[in-house]
């Protein structure tokens, strides 16, 4: 459960992360595909090496999504209704790789972020991260 | 047994001589009990949990992280025999301390956080943290490794 306070920390953080979605969103993805060679499986159609444009657009792409639902997280479904449909029944990615990717994306917050991202932030965007992630899969099955 | 390549090594050994272990331990542990707080079932004798702060504070909290990490390091010095070099340790973790060996993963994830937090983002490279990652997979395996 994210506490008022947690709600307003995250929509904050991600506010002054859209500018630049593409280095945030790109450097998460690389750390996946380095980490988690498997998750490379869904994305063979593109170029993942270091500072490939495809990284860039696909990692803006995946961080505006998730600044979008930090907008609002009490009514992430909504945001995300398309996005499920899309994963689901399109994409179909297992969803142990929204795990790895979340903790990808936490890795990247820290070394951007630094002394910034406490303890409590952290566990405010686990906490959002995991939600995100289960409002993805709900349509799975 | 697992196999290392040299650039493995060498990430694996640069986390370690950059590492200040009564900074970055302590910060790890009070991490995991914050951002995981069903850890702190194995903290019962540890003082005062009660909040983000008071865990921050814990002095004995501290001391626990510190420890924790000097523990990794035998693992660093006998990388090519993590599982026998955590046996004993694997066996108090089990037979005495009764702790869920999935707790090891969200510590070491914890510490993974801590440390990408010191570093930038140009020298936690995606090759160090997945060696790094690499690591600790087999240090979390040769832990739970005497369960039964």
């Amino acid at each position: 459960m994210l506490s008022k306070k947690e709600k307003e920390l995250i929509a904050n953080v991600w506010e002054r992360l859209t500018p630049v979605a593409d280095d945030i969103g790109a450097d998460a993805l690389l750390r996946m595909f380095t980490t988690f060679p498997g998750s490379k499986s869904y994305f063979s159609h593109l170029d993942l090496r270091p500072r490939s444009p495809h990284l860039k657009t696909r990692g803006k792409r995946i961080v505006l999504a998730i600044a979008e639902g930090a907008k609002d997280i009490d009514h992430l479904a909504v945001a995300l209704a398309p996005l499920q449909t899309l994963h689901a029944y399109r994409l179909r990615i297992d969803p142990s790789n929204f795990k790895h990717f979340s903790h990808c994306m936490l890795v990247t917050l820290a070394c951007y972020l630094g002394d910034r991202f406490t303890p409590v932030m952290h566990a405010a965007m686990d906490k959002f991260l995991s939600a995100f992630a289960a409002v993805l899969a709900e349509k799975f099955r | 047994m697992v196999e290392w390549t040299d650039s493995e090594r060498e990430y694996i050994n640069i986390i370690f001589s950059n590492m200040d272990y009564d900074d970055i331990g302590p910060k790890a542990l009070a991490r995991c009990l914050i951002v995981y707080p069903w850890t702190q079932r194995y903290f019962g004798g540890f003082g005062n949990l009660y909040n983000a702060d008071a865990i921050m504070a814990n002095p004995m909290i501290a001391a626990h992280g510190t420890k924790i990490l000097h523990g990794m390091d035998r693992a660093l010095k006998n990388m090519d025999d993590i599982k026998n070099t955590y046996a004993t340790l694997s066996e108090l973790h089990s037979e005495k301390l009764h702790v869920d060996p999935d707790n090891f993963r969200l510590l070491g994830d914890c510490l993974t956080v801590v440390i990408a937090g010191k570093m930038t983002v140009k020298e936690f490279t995606p090759d160090m943290q997945a060696a790094w990652r690499k690591f600790l997979s087999v240090v979390v395996a040769a832990l739970g490794k005497q369960y039964h």
